[in-house]
């Protein structure tokens, strides 16, 4: 298959209950599918959370993951998303005697500001699609962060 | 009135009609078994080890049809009764199974006997709950039930702390179901149903491949039918054997890797399958590349994920077999069977070419005569169980199963050990028939603690032990993938087993010959006691014919051209 091993984005509703994350996760290495990221917070004023998940695989691993994720018992609905927004946090830490307005400037760049300063260090973060967060970590490398953390995705469709 | 949790477990299962519950006490479920005392609703049966206990109350399922309920305490109880989870979730078996476990307080403490249950039984169950509060309890077991027992079937493990077992909370059973995230989707899709009927209509070579679902869904009389009306010829999986009698003329016999040469070569060629609650397993399709390579494929199955997961379908049809049978039926006027005269001689001169049959060229007995002759003698009179190895495939091949749920098996898990314990559950289920267990000289000491069970609970099962000193099919595959070396698998060193059964207060027998096979099974169906009938059979024995792991359909090992019996 020619998309062998492309990425790919999935949203699962599922009822907010314990261990229905674990089910989730059990589903995907117990049947030897990989998780490259996953979010997972409730829905407003609903018994229901949002999973974004983004995995890999050919269009049939894809099919049999949604079909066996909407096999589980607490799972309302499974989407595999074509055309969606998607946007991923990353928050990082720079030291102070790095050049905090060329910091600032990149960011703003990436939909990001500079959040906390303090003694020691500064804090900036980013939202930006996933491939463009990639883009913006490769460039602020040369400010040597300290630590950087990655939310994993969250997408909607258009 | 609030009543105690162990209370709400008794009335629950009498509200699910249950009579019988397998099982076996212990420290956190004991609040539960001293409700079990008290009342006389339902029937307890002690089997002598928790994986014995969900064994026969899958068999005692795979007999009625009902949910097979199974009780066991925390820790050790649990585990051992994990097997017998994964074998009813591979079989799509009905199971409610309830585990105590340690009081909440001291979930997480590594207490005298605590496990993490749900998170062992997560990937081997349909569903499993920990219930923490003993009002959720009715529902929850009501959901079980439910659960268990619609869609594609499957085991359900339902896990409670003891001190949840003795708080008091309401009991009311008539509450509706809230399942928004569960809805098993019976019905076929009309149009889809109608393209299939199509493709049929204009296949030359169509070919029927039934699957286990059938029996599942109590659809075999359906089947039988459309069977019938559109002349098509059909193979069985293993999990399918009574869906068709043995004696239809359009029964070609059993696919896949221990199938007949006839079955798999119309498999192979044939220009479209009509899977029927079938799951395309790899035991049954060989080489995916090359099974059924230029057919198209109607696939009708409960379990969306079933559909395309290994073979694409080009007709998918999710629902209900029987459902979508009886919709078939009614639009296969469209198909003469005449049409399909010479595509069902091709598949007789298979047959004739390379038959399902043995020789019987040395002094010992064979096994695969031992199997047809409790045929002849029993036939449809008697349930057949089987534990897992040759005697398992030899069965599959040569027994005549006449009727739906006569053949109880272990097929997906292959645990040993399943065979006795199932008997004694179809036993129950099923009193009238005989439950005959064929088994092998390895799986039979897998679960032989079970003539305690039979004996104290009057359960005749009569186990024929296929004897060759071997564990056999791991010995067939040595002999010929591994040169002959024979690792580990020579049993020579054995118990007698006439005396093993007469320990426990069961009869006993040793065979080696015809007529003492005969005159020792009709003993032991007239005395009426679980038994073993130890059958000295020949060693090498190979089962024949073979697709060897990952090869074609077509590309059988087999059975060598002789002077036959």
């Amino acid at each position: 298959m020619q998309d062998e091993n492309a990425r790919r984005v999935i949203s699962v509703i599922v009822v907010n209950e314990a261990s229905v994350l674990s089910r989730i996760t059990d589903l995907f290495s117990g049947r030897g599918y990989n998780i490259t990221s996953l979010t997972v917070a409730p829905i407003p004023d609903s018994k229901y959370s949002r999973l974004t998940i983004v995995t890999s695989g050919s269009i049939r691993v894809i099919e049999q993951i949604t079909k066996q994720l909407h096999k589980l018992i607490p799972v309302l609905r499974v989407y595999e998303h074509a055309d969606l927004v998607e946007k991923e946090m990353a928050l990082m830490k720079f030291p102070i005697s790095e050049n905090i307005t060329e910091i600032a400037t990149l960011c703003a760049a990436y939909n990001g500001k500079i959040v906390n300063v303090g003694d020691n260090v500064i804090i900036a973060m980013v939202a930006d699609e996933p491939k463009r967060v990639d883009n913006f970590l490769k460039i602020i490398n040369k400010y040597n962060p300290k630590e950087i953390v990655r939310s994993g995705a969250v997408a909607l469709e258009r | 009135m609030q009543i105690s949790g162990a209370q709400i477990v008794i009335e629950a299962l009498i509200a699910e009609g249950v009579d019988t519950v397998f099982g076996y006490p212990g420290g956190a479920i004991m609040n539960v078994y001293d409700e079990i005392y008290k009342q006389d609703n339902f029937k307890h049966i002690l089997t002598r080890h928790e994986q014995a206990a969900v064994h026969a109350a899958e068999g005692y399922s795979k007999a009625s049809g009902k949910v097979g309920v199974a009780m066991i305490t925390s820790g050790p109880g649990f585990t051992n009764a994990v097997t017998g989870l994964a074998d009813a979730y591979m079989d799509s078996i009905p199971l409610v199974v309830i585990s105590g476990q340690v009081p909440m307080s001291l979930i997480g403490t590594d207490a005298f006997q605590e496990i993490d249950a749900v998170g062992i039984s997560r990937s081997c169950t349909k569903h499993n709950y920990l219930v923490t509060d003993a009002k959720d309890l009715a529902r929850v077991l009501k959901e079980a039930f439910y659960i268990a027992s619609s869609g594609r079937p499957g085991p359900v493990h339902v896990d409670i702390p003891k001190d949840v077992t003795a708080q008091l909370a309401d009991f009311d059973y008539s509450i509706e179901l809230d399942l928004e995230t569960y809805k098993p989707h019976t019905k076929g899709n009309p149009r889809q149903i109608k393209k299939a009927m199509e493709a049929i209509a204009k296949a030359r070579r169509p070919i029927f491949y039934l699957g286990g679902g059938i029996i599942n869904s109590n659809a075999a009389y359906e089947v039988r039918e459309l069977v019938k009306k559109t002349g098509i010829p059909a193979v069985e999986t293993f999990m399918a054997r009574g869906v068709l009698s043995h004696d239809d003329e359009l029964l070609i016999s059993m696919l896949g890797m221990h199938g007949s040469y006839a079955a798999n070569m119309a498999m192979s060629e044939t220009d479209l399958v009509i899977g029927l609650g079938a799951r395309f397993d790899d035991r049954v399709t060989g080489k995916l590349s090359e099974f059924a390579k230029n057919a198209g494929v109607i696939h009708v199955d409960i379990d969306p994920a079933s559909i395309s997961k290994l073979v694409v379908a080009d007709y998918p049809i999710v629902g209900d077999v029987k459902n979508v049978v009886n919709e078939m039926i009614e639009l296969s006027s469209a198909i003469n069977p005449a049409k399909y005269a010479s595509w069902r001689e091709t598949i007789r001169n298979f047959d004739e070419l390379h038959p399902l049959t043995y020789h019987e060229d040395t002094d010992r007995l064979k096994p695969q005569w031992v199997i047809e002759r409790v045929g002849e003698l029993l036939g449809d009179s008697a349930n057949i169980s089987t534990d897992v190895g040759q005697h398992q495939m030899w069965t599959a091949q040569f027994y005549p199963f006449s009727r739906p749920r006569q053949f109880i098996s272990s097929g997906g898990l292959g645990t040993m050990g399943f065979g006795f314990p199932a008997a004694m559950g179809v036993k129950v289920a099923s009193p009238e028939k005989t439950s005959i267990n064929f088994t092998g000289d390895g799986s039979i000491l897998m679960n032989c603690q079970e003539l305690m069970t039979a004996v104290e609970k009057k359960l005749p099962v009569i186990n024929i032990i296929l004897n060759n000193n071997y564990l056999g099919m791991v010995r067939q595959w040595q002999t010929l993938f591994y040169d002959k070396r024979h690792s580990e698998t020579d049993l020579s060193v054995q118990p007698d087993f006439v005396k093993l059964s007469e320990a426990f207060g069961g009869i006993g027998y040793r065979v080696t010959t015809k007529e003492e096979f005969d005159a020792a099974l009709k003993d032991a169906v007239e005395k009426n006691i679980v038994a073993f009938i130890d059958v000295v059979v020949e060693r090498l024995e190979n089962v024949m014919p073979m697709v060897p792991a990952g090869g074609s359909l077509f590309n059988m090992m087999l059975l060598e051209k002789k002077e036959s019996k």
